[in-house]
């Protein structure tokens, strides 16, 4: 069996990253983001990078590092509003940006993962992000085409890999993190453990590893964006 | 006297029934989840991939995979589950989801909805809100009538990017409760705040409405 097992998340990006490529990121907000594996995306240098990502980060953390150092020329994400710098280069032009309702976002990875171009749907009709696409009525609704996306590399975060790459979510930390590891042409995942081939229960897996090309495990600092607690009066 | 913000959630809790599968939009829409009435299983969606949100955990039950769409630590409740966006959206564009209930910053008397972007100002985005205006099957909007300059915020036509085209089902401010009326593509006044006249509403709202019978009252 080869080999989908590297030791860091540098090894794991060996040979992929390249200037002017699409990568697709999972995540929502700082929950479940593979945060190894984009510092190692900064590290490496690449620049004009179209991210597909839920978020942005914050200023410090996930995607935020590589708008700090302005590797990202274009995103494709659904909401933004915890970034400053973000905010910032948006408005000042220096970063271009397709704002895609979150559904959309999560089907068109998902369509693009299964070999489906395009795809009609109600949501955002009437609206922007409806503007110049194509229009269909069905069963007396309109409905409007959106397209696919296919990554040139998709970075995931997971909770267990095995080593035949099938991966175990851990609650909400799925989001968006299935649908990324199937439109990647090329999908690396960041996971917390790795258990031996035939551990996990093949009932249990979440993304089959046919949708996985490497895996590295890491220590994650799973920041909190928002702690709230219910303090017991 | 107009509603406070627990008011206007009390009134939207009466909007739930027993089983319901329910999304509560970031901000007032969340106060509902206070109100749920005893004896009512409401499952609330968090669009990020839960079904069955719980409170928000004690210190020790803080987890970072466990959030809502707002961002915040959350717990989830017995008979929970987690799933994809992919599956998540499904439940929302698929017309799974019984009730959404989301603020506004504009509704315009047709029943379309700008709650998303302020052109040069903020670039937030508009998350599952297009989704969710689109794909539930009935949709309520919590908000002040008048926004902070004191100008009506349910006017003739939006003047902000949409959110939607008329997908609101009914409205629920501090003043009072306004219901679409599909035939005649206007919403209805239907319920006042305690102390809240016709006149005043009238005087508060530019869009066209109609008062087709006397308005009920809103129990204090």
């Amino acid at each position: 069996m080869s080999d989908k097992v590297f030791t860091t998340p540098k090894e794991a990006l060996q040979g992929l990253a390249q200037d002017g490529m699409t990568v697709a990121v999972g995540g929502f907000g700082l929950c479940g983001i593979p945060e190894q594996l984009i510092i190692a995306l900064r590290d490496s240098g690449v620049t004009n990078l179209t991210a597909v990502s839920n978020n942005a980060g914050v200023d410090d953390w996930g995607l935020g590092l590589l708008l700090q150092s302005r590797q990202i020329k274009r995103m494709v994400s659904s909401y933004v509003g915890e970034n400053a710098e973000f905010e910032r280069q948006f408005i000042s032009g220096e970063l271009e940006l397709e704002f895609t309702p979150q559904g959309t976002l999560a089907e068109r990875m998902r369509a693009g993962g299964s070999g489906i171009p395009g795809f009609y749907t109600r949501t955002g009709v009437g609206t922007i992000v409806a503007e110049g696409k194509p229009h269909m009525d069905f069963d007396g609704s309109t409905f409007v085409m959106e397209r696919g996306i296919v990554a040139d590399i998709s970075l995931v975060k997971a909770w267990k890999a095995d080593p035949s790459g099938n991966l175990v979510f851990r609650r909400t930390a799925r989001n968006f993190n299935p649908l990324v590891a199937m439109c990647g042409q090329m999908t690396i995942a960041e996971v917390e453990e790795i258990v031996p081939l035939g551990a996990l229960d093949p009932d249990q897996v979440h993304t089959p590893g046919i949708f996985v090309d490497r895996i590295v495990m890491t220590e994650s600092e799973k920041r909190i964006e928002q702690r709230t607690v219910n303090n017991p009066s | 006297m107009p509603l406070d913000r627990n008011g206007i959630a009390r009134r939207a809790a009466q909007e739930l029934e027993d089983g319901f599968y329910v999304n509560l939009g970031i901000g007032m829409p969340t106060l509902v989840a206070n109100h749920v009435p005893e004896n009512m299983t409401v499952w609330l969606q968090s669009e990020n991939g839960l079904l069955g949100m719980g409170p928000f955990p004690t210190e020790d039950q803080v987890d970072p995979d466990l959030i809502n769409a707002g961002k915040q630590t959350v717990t989830a409740v017995q008979g929970a589950s987690y799933f994809s966006s992919a599956d998540s959206f499904a439940m929302i564009r698929g017309g799974h989801i019984n009730l959404a209930i989301l603020g506004a910053m504009e509704i315009s008397q047709e029943g379309d909805i700008a709650n998303w972007m302020i052109p040069g100002k903020l670039v937030k985005g508009m998350g599952g809100a297009m989704d969710l205006v689109a794909g539930t099957r009935r949709v309520v909007v919590m908000m002040d009538h008048c926004n902070k300059k004191g100008q009506p915020k349910l006017i003739p036509a939006c003047t902000l990017p949409l959110t939607g085209v008329r997908c609101i089902d009914m409205i629920i401010t501090d003043l009072c409760v306004l219901e679409m009326n599909r035939e005649k593509r206007r919403f209805e006044l239907t319920e006042l705040a305690p102390d809240v006249t016709v006149e005043e509403v009238l005087e508060k709202t530019t869009a066209e409405i109609l008062v087709e019978r006397e308005p009920a009252s809103i129990p204090a």
